[in-house]
């Protein structure tokens, strides 16, 4: 009898990517079976930061929710914020001042950029362009100062209240918005000579973690990352909020459905960001930067919904209301957490190291899954 | 590679009184209301996989994006699940409840197989209130430990050290 040569033969083994990994973004650990470089299945485990925000919520008032929305996803921490706000307005039919829609809409779109260009970094740097990190953090940095000037935050900054704004914009705001937008006009076709033209990167994501439409829309992966498989899911168009209904732009959309694909929508978002802001800057009418709201906000008894398109996909809010200062339920419906679902099928059969690229892709925001 | 062909020229969305007349078609025993944002349907546990499959692969209906999946202990001590519906194609809304029969081993179909996206959704519910997906592939907690003694969002749910009431 011949012994098998056990040493030769193909085996699965489990590795652990994470908790503690730098291309998992923060504390996701993916449990991975491999047959040599080859991932066979993943496992994602969550919760490493799981505070409980929804039972929390249950406790507090929706002013304050909104100080807990920032930090979900904190890369698009407005945008957040908005979606309790407009929850909020809608479910008591009170009227916002055209000013606080002009404001909301630029702020939102912002933050979405500042959150593109983060994503730009980091997905640089995990397919092994360090250089991309420190463009992208320093024109990140001309939005947080903006920002800083006018909310008084950088990064968590809960400067939308029902009905309004904490407080009026800075008087120099219109015109660094308008200096940045001149300025990253001119930055952002570098980005694609320094990224999206590379051989390496473009051989490293191109046909790299397919997903088709079908699995998108089934997975429920929302954001550039669904529209880069081409799921036409953008709130903005198809269940208008703040004033995307008056403005004009393009859902950036793509077929491919791999790494690249999502990464193209992303830099299309960019652009289509700042003709969405230069629409506005120069209009934003006079006025209130708030109406009066009751000093204790009590939503009537019934289930609200809200839908806003954050900048890694859809982030819903549902409220089931008792009639009180505080939500019966709430539930906070997270993009990453429906992005990531889809990790499994999109990265089986792929190189570890594709993993890593896909990872970055889909751009997941770890305290957004956890909650 | 596969090339996906847009297909712009789709009917027309259903109006509320056409998608509840298929629904009640359906399940003669639903309960369709308008609602203030959403028209919603109440179903009983029993039927839900089979609408929900009805709902999904329909022409008319084509909801094919679940875009929220919930849990919620309702003020009368029963336990339901919610389910947010699209359509890619349409853009109409449907709202789903359905209610588990008790409080003790509450248990519902699982819809993991219909929408993907539900495996975790449904994980997420199991973890927090404590419903069981029958035929769930992978039933297991998603946030909390293992070892974790009760369902932290259900109404009865008591932690002496950690929730300090005030």
């Amino acid at each position: 009898m011949i012994e098998k040569d056990t040493l030769l033969e193909e085996q699965e083994y489990v590795i652990n990517m994470g908790p503690q990994h730098p291309s998992t973004h923060g504390v996701l650990r993916l449990v991975l079976s491999l047959q040599g470089e080859i991932v066979k299945n993943i496992q994602p485990h969550c919760g490493y930061i799981h505070r409980g925000i929804e039972k929390m919520s249950e406790k507090l008032t929706y002013p304050q929710i909104i100080h807990l929305t920032d930090r979900l996803d904190y890369l698009s921490a407005h945008i957040n914020n908005g979606a309790v706000c407009l929850l909020v307005e809608n479910a008591l039919e009170a009227e916002v001042p055209e000013r606080v829609k002009y404001i909301r809409t630029i702020i939102d779109e912002l933050t979405r950029i500042a959150s593109h260009q983060l994503w730009w970094c980091s997905f640089g740097m995990d397919l092994g362009g360090l250089t991309c990190f420190f463009y992208g953090l320093r024109d990140r940095e001309d939005i947080l100062d903006i920002f800083e000037e006018t909310t008084g935050g950088r990064l968590i900054q809960s400067y939308y209240t029902p009905g309004g704004l904490m407080n009026d914009i800075h008087p120099n705001f219109q015109k660094r918005v308008k200096q940045f937008i001149t300025k990253f006009r001119k930055i952002l076709p570098e980005y694609d000579q320094l990224l999206t033209g590379n051989v390496i990167m473009q051989q490293r994501t191109k046909g790299v973690g397919k997903l088709s439409l079908e699995e998108a829309v089934s997975y429920g992966v929302t954001g550039p990352s669904g529209r880069g498989s081409g799921f036409s899911c953008d709130v903005r168009k198809h269940a208008p909020y703040h004033l995307y209904d008056k403005v004009e732009f393009k859902e950036a959309l793509a077929t491919e459905g791999d790494t690249f694909a999502r990464y193209k929508v992303r830099i299309d978002e960019m652009w289509e960001s700042m003709k969405i802001i230069e629409q506005l800057i120069d209009n934003i009418p006079e006025g209130n930067y708030s109406t009066k709201m009751k000093p204790i906000i009590k939503l009537p008894e019934g289930e609200y919904y809200q839908r806003v398109e954050a900048s890694r996909g859809e982030f819903g809010i549902y409220v089931v209301s008792d009639g009180n200062k505080n939500p019966y339920r709430i539930k906070l419906r997270s993009p990453n957490f429906s992005n990531l679902s889809a990790l499994n099928t999109m990265a089986k059969g792929q190189k570890i190291a594709d993993l890593v690229a896909i990872g970055g892709s889909l751009d997941y925001v770890i305290p957004d899954i956890d909650r | 590679m596969q090339k996906i062909k847009r297909n712009h020229k789709h009917p027309l969305p259903m109006n509320v009184d056409a998608l509840k007349e298929k629904i009640l078609a359906f399940v003669p025993q639903a309960e369709v209301i308008e609602g203030k944002q959403y028209p919603e349907v109440t179903v009983p546990a029993g039927k839900l996989r089979a609408l929900a499959k009805e709902l999904k692969e329909s022409d008319e209906t084509y909801f094919d994006y679940l875009f929220n999946l919930t849990a919620v202990d309702w003020p009368d001590q029963s336990l339901g699940v919610v389910y947010h519906l699209t359509s890619s194609k349409h853009h109409h809304y449907l709202v789903l409840k359905v209610k588990a029969a008790n409080r003790e081993t509450p248990v519902i179909d699982t819809v993991s197989d219909i929408w993907r996206t539900a495996e975790f959704h449904e994980r997420e519910a199991y973890d927090l209130m404590g419903i069981q997906f029958k035929n769930h592939p992978d039933m297991r907690r998603i946030f909390l430990e293992e070892n974790w003694v009760g369902h932290p969002l259900r109404k009865d749910y008591n932690d002496e050290i950690n929730i300090v009431e005030r």
